[in-house]
């Protein structure tokens, strides 16, 4: 005969007074890890509407940069780098300039680590008679662009005339009814005629593209250039001051000007939307963040007051629980089981209701969190995909409750210890 | 074996002070047994707590096996009555849930001994139990219940046996079986403390004291 024989025979012996605690431990229990379960619940779908946001912004965003990207390549073009002393006026009104640097320069830029632009084409130009065809060309000098030595390579924006060629603009073609393969002579020089340009509405179609090299030759400019095109990057909207910085830093002897404003508007917009996609998903995370705080104090003044009710109940039931077995703690008084000895049995009794309305509770209030779940936030989102430690949650189950079911039993069995058997004995 | 020396017992009642006991005083030593009998609220089963050491005499000083149980701490005097007490009573007071087998085993609960088992198995035999070991309390007749709390109060093999109205709720068969199991314990060195109202029980004692009113007379 042990003390857990006796205790077991009693919970079978009065299983309703059993069942009755347990299950009020288990509602306890339940509300609890049930609204902790809800609030992760939350969370991860806090997390999941916003990465889906931020997914569908990031799509946006390639899209938008992929068209502003191919908005610019059609403008060309959009930094210009000049020698310093060259007048900016002048070259507004010819579109090139007059004075010349060192076509090493493009080196130095290529090879500075510069990232706020980039495909840089070193370029040599001048307004010419074209003597066989008598008439006014724009003679440009140019041999590709020269690799940026700090980025991965992009594709070209334009191809280099290879030397012994050249390209013509429409007009020019047109007017002189050449195509592709024919043969052309240029001051004394001849070239085979490399490509045959589409109308672009610019002073493109009344320019020849000839090889760097020859093109110094032809106009006794060995080793100069007057200017180096580059591509303005998509990073940031104002970027201008910035490039301006830096060039400066790399090729004293320059200066910098910007063209081709459409592009800049599209990149604007671009940057515009994204913005206002950033502020609706911070709108999205303030909505979330406040129904969260909604949920967390319903759950912090329900809990509480389900699991007061539940502790007042496990006392009456403790109450009714030492009524009933009056006599039974005075006859095992009477056989010379020590208070220690009622007390043990008592709590013993308590801590086994509380571990198994703790267990039982915890699986009800995970599924039930689970189910609710998924009504409230109109997605399922499974046990495996919560970031809470179900191991963890189960231990803090069965201990919470095990420790109310003690506490609220702890009065019942003071009277219980407290009794005189004395007075049950002469109970007739 | 036990001693009253000068026992009084007073209770606060709505009318004033209640006399239960009123200087009493006797003796027993093994191989005695003692009937007190008297009518009822002359103070019988306050006679029988204080011997057991379960209620605290207003006066006077009770010795059992020579040590006074009420200058021990209630854990002591808890340790006492298991080793050396064994009480029956008239309400049998059997727990519901237990076995006969199991509530002759529960005096082990609070003194475990190795041979609880075994001497458990015995009383079941001696008390002509075999076939309702496996029973609860209320599948017994009032007889078989009597004899279990009896064969309960044997297992720790105790030095004296305080019965109160041992017999109130049985008919004469089993009254004078319970009788003879008092009578047989106490020719094995055993001692008896008996209080009655029953006449028989003048047949079956060494000793008999008369009781009224809460004194010996
Ligand atoms: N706790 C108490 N408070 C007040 N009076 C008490 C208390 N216990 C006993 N008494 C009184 O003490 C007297 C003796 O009671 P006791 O129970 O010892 O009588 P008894 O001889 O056992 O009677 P019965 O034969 O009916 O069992 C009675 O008058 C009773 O009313
Ligand atoms: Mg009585």
């Amino acid at each position: 005969m042990t003390i857990w024989r006796l205790v077991f025979s009693e919970i079978l012996h009065r299983r309703m007074n059993f069942a009755l605690g347990v299950l009020s431990v288990m509602v306890a229990s339940a509300s609890f890890i049930g609204s902790v379960t809800l609030l992760n619940i939350h969370d991860i779908r806090t997390n999941q509407i916003l990465q889906d946001k931020q997914d569908e912004l990031a799509d946006r965003m390639v899209e938008l940069t992929d068209v502003t990207r191919k908005a610019m390549l059609k403008l060309g073009f959009n930094v210009v780098i000049l020698p310093k002393d060259q007048n900016l006026a002048d070259w507004y009104a010819d579109d090139y300039a007059s004075k010349y640097m060192s076509e090493d320069y493009v080196h130095r830029l290529a090879d500075s680590g510069i990232v706020t632009v980039r495909h840089f084409l070193p370029s040599l130009q001048q307004k010419i008679e074209w003597p066989e065809q008598k008439r006014k060309v724009i003679l440009v000098g140019t041999r590709g662009e020269v690799p940026n030595l700090h980025k991965n390579p992009v594709k070209p924006m334009v191809q280099p005339v290879p030397p012994g060629t050249i390209s013509l603009g429409h007009e020019l073609h047109r007017s002189m009814n050449i195509k592709v393969g024919d043969k052309v002579t240029l001051m004394e020089r001849q070239f085979t005629v490399h490509a045959c340009h589409e109308e672009r509405g610019n002073k493109d179609d009344i320019t020849a593209w000839i090889y760097l090299a020859e093109a110094q030759e032809l106009l006794d400019k060995k080793g100069l250039i007057n200017a180096i095109l580059a591509l303005e990057c998509l990073c940031t909207t104002d970027a201008l001051p910035i490039i301006r910085k830096e060039i400066a830093a790399i090729l004293p002897g320059t200066q910098v000007i910007e063209r081709g404003s459409r592009a800049l508007v599209r990149a604007e917009a671009r940057n515009k939307v994204e913005q206002e996609a950033r502020v609706a998903i911070e709108k999205e995370k303030l909505g979330r963040q406040n129904l969260r705080t909604v949920r967390e104090r319903l759950a912090s003044i329900l809990t509480p007051v389900i699991v007061m009710a539940c502790a007042v109940w496990i006392v009456l039931l403790g109450f009714t629980n030492v009524r009933a077995r009056r006599e039974e703690i005075g006859v095992l008084r009477t056989l010379g089981v020590s208070a220690k000895g009622i007390l043990v049995m008592f709590l013993s009794r308590h801590v086994m209701v509380g571990v198994l309305g703790g267990a039982l509770g915890f699986c009800a209030g995970v599924l039930a969190a689970v189910y609710f779940g998924a009504a409230l936030e109109d997605t399922r989102i499974g046990i495996t995909d919560m970031d809470l430690s179900l191991a963890g949650l189960l231990v803090l189950s069965v201990g919470g409750a095990a420790v109310l079911a003690v506490i609220a039993g702890w009065i019942p069995t003071l009277t219980a210890i407290r009794q005189d058997p004395a007075e049950v004995l002469r109970e007739e | 074996m036990l001693e009253f020396k000068n026992i009084s017992m007073w209770f606060d009642g709505p009318k004033g002070k209640v006399t239960a006991l009123d200087e009493v005083s006797f003796s027993i030593s093994p191989g005695e047994f003692l009937a007190v009998r008297g009518p009822s609220g002359c103070g019988k089963t306050t006679l029988l707590l204080a011997a057991g050491g379960l209620l605290r005499p207003s006066a006077g000083q009770v010795s059992l096996d020579g040590q006074d149980p009420y200058v021990l701490s209630s854990e002591m005097r808890s340790r006492m009555r298991a080793s050396m007490i064994g009480f029956v009573f008239q309400q049998f007071h059997l727990i519901p849930y237990l076995t006969v087998r199991q509530n002759i085993m529960a005096p082990s609960l609070a003194l475990p001994t190795k041979e609880a088992v075994q001497r458990t198995q015995e009383l079941v035999s001696n008390f002509g139990l075999d076939d309702r070991a496996g029973h609860v309390p209320a599948q017994l007749s009032t007889g078989q219940r009597q004899r279990t709390a009896l064969a309960r109060a044997l297992l720790n093999k105790p030095k004296i046996i305080l019965a109160d109205e041992p017999t109130g709720n049985l008919d004469e068969d089993n009254a004078d079986i319970v009788f003879d199991y008092l009578g047989n314990y106490v020719s094995d060195g055993g001692c008896v403390l008996l209080v009655t109202h029953d006449i028989r029980a003048a047949a079956h004692a060494t000793k008999t004291l008369q009781m009224s009113q809460g004194r010996i007379i």
